[in-house]
């Protein structure tokens, strides 16, 4: 780079800063600092959750100048845009990529938050965010699925939505506004489609707005081992530029990843797969294997698993109700753990946080393996 | 209590001995063993499910205990011999008002329609006692519908039951027509499609000879037999230059070529001048017709097409092995498909001006596949390279980023 290149950055720069003063915010960012230790890793999952949503943001963007919700275009659309439209199959691909990574990226996130215990005192708001941002995307991730009106999207969604049906109370109401009626049909794509592309994407900005003020407001969470540590043997990075540096290298290499994935599997591969199929037929004999999405895989495969009667309890509604306490309990975790915020181990919590992640592993193998 | 209980054991052996019963017949027909325990299977036999009893076929009173009483009482008619079965079974089955009401969509034409079969003809006329009749092939208290599984009229069951006479070699010797016809049909395509794929649509015996009626179909009659289902095809024959050729000559329509019980797979090599041709054995090159230049130019119209189809589907097989996107080409082979069947149907008109065009049509899909394939092959590769220079550009990019951060953090 010359010199008067340089010189025209520096203008530049200068010109924004009278305007934005950009200094006093590259000050700020750069007075935080950010742990350094063993587990530091765990630091980028947020980021790398962060940089596969807006790579959702702007794929779906894409996706949506040709997509065309209905029984009579949905598929139709989806096959034009694999088949005819340049790039559709890619912008395709790494759609559909880019969502499963990033509901990994956000699982791994969580549990190393909770494992870390990173919930305790003062970010109690920000595992409560975090929990509700997950739910947002496990509902994208739902509701994307019956969107290219597919024979598999069309069953798993019709089995997916009458598991709601079993909710105590609620159920039915519950299932028939989410059809759009009694069954699955044209009306249920509709209302997916406008959750999808709107209403989803409007509460998780809200709510990832929230999420990441209360990360910069509050910094990074140090290990609970460093309570005793003297300053002195801490060990820190800058915030800026340091670890945003380090971020995006990070999300180059999550670039590159989701490149090679999108162009080698377009469709996916194994268990985690979306080709387009054939059509949905409300009327045809729905196919041998219905699966949902891998992860919601353990919850189906569990609420199978059970008998049709538990005490006075319908077996699936018996399920329904475990989960629905299971995870309003590992929601309320920052506020059953008291002993996190006095620094003390919380063997009941890491027990039960193994439980639940045990629970889900195997669920999910049996659930792939069990035809 | 203890009257109650003795009412009860009377009333139940009064139960057990049929004392009192409406049919008493089978307390002593059960156990006649030179019956052959044919009594035995009437409770499988269609009648019996629809609410009938020995009496309603065989008369007589069927509430009294003596088999002499019975005898003598009114409307007795006992068993038919060989001869009288057809009469004794359309009492019922002629009346057009009894049928109504057990099975209004039921024929009642069996009699009338067996009278003109040889069956009837023989038995009517020449008492032969040898000839088929209802029970030859319904049995006898197995009756079943024909669509019952079970029932020796079930279309999968009818060509052993023909059989059990037709290939009879010692039983038919009188009559001198051949007995390798179950042997040959079971061979055919015919015969594998009913008996080993267990489709019921491919044509059992009665469906080309008819049932009570069975008659050997005629010379003139044999493309009407056999255009029932290959409708098309009977058509273009009729159509076309060989139809009054074969009648002039005596030769049995589809059969000539087809022949008859063994319906063989087709080839496409049955026409043309090859050794496997049939063309051959009625035509020479020099009998003064277009026969055999005609025939080559078809098979040769077909094999273009043959190839053309199985070139497409190479090329379209590895565009899905790179996973590409080949609805639309896999939507095109099929119509290829569809031209080839179209094409070797219109074999039968024997005429190359029709043949030519539907081949050429499927030709130039067949192309359009190929080509279709080929680009998509080909944008594999560019997504490949395109992939490979991406990840260079990112990886180049990490590379840069990762030194700077090497450089900041050795400050």
């Amino acid at each position: 780079m010359n010199g008067a290149q340089n010189n025209l950055i520096k203008k530049g720069y200068q010109w924004l800063d009278d305007r934005l003063h950009i200094n006093s915010l590259v000050e700020y960012m750069s007075s935080k600092a950010v742990p350094q230790h063993s587990h530091s890793i765990f630091y980028y999952l947020g980021g790398i959750t962060l940089f596969l949503f807006i790579v959702q943001v702007i794929t779906g963007i894409l996706l949506l100048m040709y997509y065309r919700p209905g029984a009579d275009s949905a598929y139709e659309s989806v096959k034009f845009i694999v088949s005819e439209v340049s790039f559709g199959w890619l912008i395709r691909a790494i759609h559909s990529w880019s969502a499963n990574l990033m509901v990994l990226a956000a699982f791994l996130h969580m549990f190393t938050v909770f494992f870390t215990r990173a919930y305790r005192k003062p970010r109690e708001m920000t595992w409560y965010t975090g929990m509700g941002l997950l739910a947002l995307s496990m509902t994208f991730g739902f509701s994307g699925y019956l969107l290219p009106w597919n024979e598999l999207a069309f069953f798993a969604t019709r089995v997916g939505t009458g598991m709601a049906g079993a909710m105590p109370v609620i159920g039915d109401y519950l299932m028939v506004i989410m059809r759009g009626g009694e069954e699955v049909t044209g009306a249920t794509i509709g209302r997916f489609f406008g959750l999808h592309v709107a209403i989803l994407p409007l509460l998780t900005t809200g709510l990832l707005t929230l999420h990441m003020i209360f990360i910069q407001r509050q910094g990074m969470s140090e290990p609970m081992n460093w309570a005793g540590k003297k300053q002195e043997d801490k060990k820190y990075m800058k915030f800026f530029p340091n670890f945003i540096y380090r971020d995006a290298l990070v999300w180059l290499v999550a670039l590159n990843i989701l490149a090679l994935l999108a162009v080698i599997f377009p469709d996916g591969i194994g268990v985690v797969h979306w080709p387009l199929g054939i059509k949905a037929d409300p009327f045809a004999a729905p196919p041998a294997v219905i699966r949902p999405e891998w992860y919601f895989m353990f919850a189906f495969q569990a609420l199978k698993m059970l008998p049709a009667h538990i005490w006075f309890l319908e077996g699936e509604l018996f399920g329904i109700i475990v989960f629905g306490l299971g995870g309003l309990i590992w929601m309320l975790i920052p506020l059953l753990d008291r002993r996190a915020n006095e620094n003390k181990r919380s063997p009941m919590i890491m027990a039960f946080g193994t439980f639940v992640v045990l629970f889900m592993v195997v669920m999910t193998i049996v659930g792939y393996l069990v035809e | 209590m203890i009257k109650f209980i003795l009412i009860f054991i009377g009333l139940l052996l009064f139960s057990i001995n049929g004392f009192g019963s409406d049919n008493n017949c089978m307390s002593c027909h059960l156990d006649l063993e030179d019956e052959g325990g044919s009594a035995s299977k009437f409770a499988k036999d269609i009648h019996s499910q629809k609410g009938l009893g020995c009496a309603d076929c065989h008369g007589g009173d069927p509430t009294l205990d003596d088999m002499d009483d019975v005898r003598d009482s009114k409307g007795f008619r006992g068993v038919p011999n060989h001869l009288e079965v057809p009469d004794f079974c359309a009492r019922c089955h002629s009346d057009a008002a009894y049928m109504h009401d057990h099975n209004p969509s039921m024929p009642v034409d069996q009699l009338a329609k067996y009278k003109t079969s040889i069956h009837g003809q023989r038995l009517f006329s020449a008492k032969d006692k040898k000839v088929a009749n209802c029970v030859s092939c319904h049995s006898v208290h197995e009756i079943g519908d024909g669509q019952m599984p079970y029932s020796s009229t079930h279309p999968s069951n009818l060509p052993a039951t023909c059989a059990k006479c037709h290939s009879d070699k010692d039983y038919m010797t009188e009559y001198k027509i051949p007995t390798d016809q179950f042997e040959k049909y079971s061979s055919s395509v015919h015969g594998l499609a009913l008996l080993e794929r267990g489709d019921l649509g491919a044509p059992a015996c009665n469906d080309c000879h008819g049932n009570h009626g069975a008659a050997p179909p005629g010379v003139s009659s044999l493309a009407a037999v056999c255009g029932v289902c290959h409708a098309l095809e009977a058509e273009l024959f009729e159509k076309s230059p060989h139809a009054d050729a074969f009648l002039e000559n005596d030769f049995p329509m589809c059969e000539t070529c087809h022949s008859n019980h063994a319906i063989f797979k087709l080839s496409d090599n049955m026409i043309g001048t090859t050794e496997s041709a049939l063309c051959t054995e009625c035509h020479a090159a020099d009998d003064g017709t277009i026969g055999l230049p005609t025939a080559d130019s078809i098979l040769t119209s077909l094999n273009n097409l043959v190839m053309a189809h199985l070139d497409a589907k190479q090329s379209l097989d590895e565009a899905i092995l790179k996973g590409m996107m080949t609805t639309n080409e896999e939507f095109l082979l099929k119509e290829v498909d569809q031209s080839l069947i179209q094409a070797r149907t219109l074999i039968h008109s024997f005429n190359m001006d029709s043949v030519a065009p539907k081949a050429m049509e499927g030709i130039a899909k067949a192309d359009t596949v190929m080509v279709n394939s080929a680009g998509l092959i080909d944008e594999y590769y560019f997504r490949r390279k395109g992939l490979a220079v991406a990840s260079l550009v990112i990886t180049f990019l990490a590379f840069m980023l990762y030194r700077k951060i090497r450089k900041i953090e050795q400050k």
